[in-house]
């Protein structure tokens, strides 16, 4: 009889706990949240009702931002969606491919100057991108792919190598030599090992791989910057701030600019959220 | 005899599967990078050893210390990004880790909703990033100067933060906040899920308060974890561009410039290279001590 009340109340007391954890959770989100939605409100809304804020009433809707951001004279980002697309595809698949050997190469072939090159490629991964703007800018210029979205898929598909090699480098540790063995017993050569038996079993970390670098090269912003200036070639994030106009802010114009620019690595990270965050956390902690 | 043949052939092997990467990265990463590094010791004459460096600490753009120490801004892009770190770094390494354990507390699918939003800053492209912080910030329509407005405080909060020289980095650091708070929480909860349960549930039959189990379990047994979120918060922090670039560019006045954005304009505006390059190893200087210690830390394992 003494013993109930007693459990009771340390119930409650779990319950109160719980429920400040649950109102900090649900507070924090939605502090987060009102950013974003002030830009998807102010996309969808005519300019005129959101000059005092976007919360204000009447919530009527309209697609005009979004078609005008569309069909932009000079900042078009139906274009500028078109090549971040192709740009973000080919700048995902080629490093991926490489990076793979190399870790591959790096994870179990033994060889002089092993040591040093992975040391080489760690250190890469604190080089800032304004360390070789200029002369890559020069180089490209001299390859005749300045202005082009090759020269920009070169650029990002070389910069994503480090840490790729670094993650995936890690994940084919992990995974059992004697694969690999019984093949070479079965007399195959290192080449037809990797292709059939490693490759396969990377996949999951290549997927974890793809996923981060679309979105990073999709993002990337200083490298289109420097590297393309033809309008009818700019990436959609170059575009972002051409939207903003020269005299007054278009906010309407620029908001729409800005949901559909975002829309694409937004909807890679709902649909792929479990191989975005391996990646992350693989590439990072470990 | 076959013995070396066979090491001839692990040696022709890795020839083959490094090769297309090395020379990718030698191309377009690490000669780069050399050639800048020997453009920063010369100019238009030649070699002319550290004196770009000792140029770029005479310039108000980069460091201003008088005005650093009036706490009148702009204090110059060096100082700027300093304050960032200052103020960046400590908060949101810590609400990451303290988010973390709030979300692993209640696991609800309401809740997985919420710290979704969280993860909003790591996907949205930092250029997206910046227009969105200037229009939290903006006069008449930006809803952070019209909530301080209406809680009663005057210009410059409650009128747009980018105009105004004291509050254009304020807001920027404040949004970059919003930004990056995500990366620290997803990385501290990885963490948090490989810690062993049995470890709370122990402290939990020793009677150990919500605070103690937190600080003599969660934090330390984080801290490799926290460690290196801090590293990656201080690298990110250091080559901040996009958001200043879109939001303010730099202004009003450079009250909000930083280094990156200095490099940039000292190379493809005013036509500089040998200053920019100089920018460039700055901010280089800076991240390669920590890149070396990152990458002897990965090697080791």
């Amino acid at each position: 009889m003494q013993k109930k009340p007693k459990l009771s109340a340390i119930g409650a007391k779990l319950r109160k706990k719980h429920i400040l954890a649950a109102f900090v959770a649900i507070a924090v989100g939605l502090v987060w949240l009102v950013p974003f939605l002030g830009v998807v409100m102010t996309a969808l809304r005519p300019s005129r009702d959101v000059i005092y804020g976007w919360w204000r009433p009447p919530f009527l809707f309209t697609t005009d931002n979004l078609f005008r951001a569309w069909t932009h004279p000079t900042a078009s980002l139906a274009t500028g969606l078109r090549n971040s697309a192709q740009m973000a595809f080919f700048a995902t698949i080629l490093p991926t491919f490489i990076a793979s050997l190399m870790a591959y190469g790096l994870a179990r072939l033994r060889f002089p100057g092993r040591g040093p090159t992975l040391m080489t490629i760690g250190l890469l991964l604190a080089i800032p991108q304004q360390m070789v703007a200029w002369p890559v800018f020069q180089l490209l210029h001299r390859m005749g792919l300045l202005n082009t979205l090759t020269g920009l898929i070169l650029v990002h598909s070389a910069w994503a190598l480090p840490w790729m090699v670094f993650f995936l480098r890690g994940f084919i540790e992990t995974l059992p030599i004697e694969l690999e063995e019984a093949a070479v017993i079965d007399g195959a050569g290192r080449f037809r090992t990797f292709f059939f038996i490693v490759f396969p079993l990377m996949l999951p970390a290549l997927a974890s791989a793809m996923v981060l670098q679309f979105t990073w090269a999709w993002n990337d912003f200083f490298m289109a910057l420097v590297l393309v200036y033809d309008p009818k070639r700019m990436v959609v994030t170059q575009q972002i701030p051409l939207l903003r106009g020269q005299y007054h802010v278009d906010w309407g114009l620029l908001s729409a600019g800005a949901l559909l620019a975002m829309l694409p690595p937004l909807l890679v990270f709902i649909f792929l959220q479990r191989y975005f965050v391996r990646g992350l956390v693989g590439g990072a902690v470990k | 005899m076959r013995r070396f043949k066979a090491r001839w052939r692990e040696w022709g092997a890795a020839l083959v599967f490094l090769g297309p990467g090395l020379v990718l990265l030698w191309l377009f990463v690490i000669w780069p990078a050399l050639q800048t590094l020997s453009l920063s010791l010369q100019d238009r004459t030649g070699f002319v050893g550290l004196t770009n460096f000792r140029h770029l600490f005479s310039l108000p753009a980069i460091v201003n210390p008088q005005r650093f120490l009036r706490q009148e801004p702009p204090w110059g892009a060096l100082f700027h990004n300093l304050v960032w770190v200052f103020i960046h770094l400590p908060i949101t390494v810590g609400l990451g880790l303290v988010l973390a354990v709030v979300y692993a507390r209640v696991r609800r699918w309401w809740v997985g909703l919420a710290r979704g939003a969280l993860f909003l800053g790591i996907v949205t492209p930092m250029i997206v990033g910046g227009v969105i912080i200037r229009y939290l910030f903006e006069g008449h329509s930006g809803i952070i100067p019209q909530l301080l407005g209406t809680l009663g405080l005057g210009r410059p909060w409650s009128s747009g933060w980018m105009a105004f020289p004291e509050t254009a980095l304020l807001g920027l650091i404040l949004g970059s906040i919003w930004l990056w708070t995500g990366f620290s929480m997803i990385l501290h909860s990885a963490g948090l899920s490989a810690i062993d349960p049995e470890l709370f549930e122990a402290a939990k039959i020793d009677g150990a308060s919500t605070w103690a189990e937190f600080r003599y379990i969660t934090v330390p047994l984080l801290r490799p974890v926290t460690f290196v979120v801090a590293v990656m918060t201080f690298l990110w922090e250091l080559k901040i561009f996009d958001i200043v670039y879109v939001a303010t560019m730099g202004g009003p006045g450079k009250a909000s410039t930083v280094l990156a954005l200095e490099m940039y304009l000292a190379t493809f505006r005013s036509l500089d290279p040998y200053r920019g390059a100089a920018i460039a190893t700055l901010i280089t200087a800076f991240s390669l001590p920590l890149g070396y210690w990152f990458a002897t830390r990965r090697l080791r394992r």
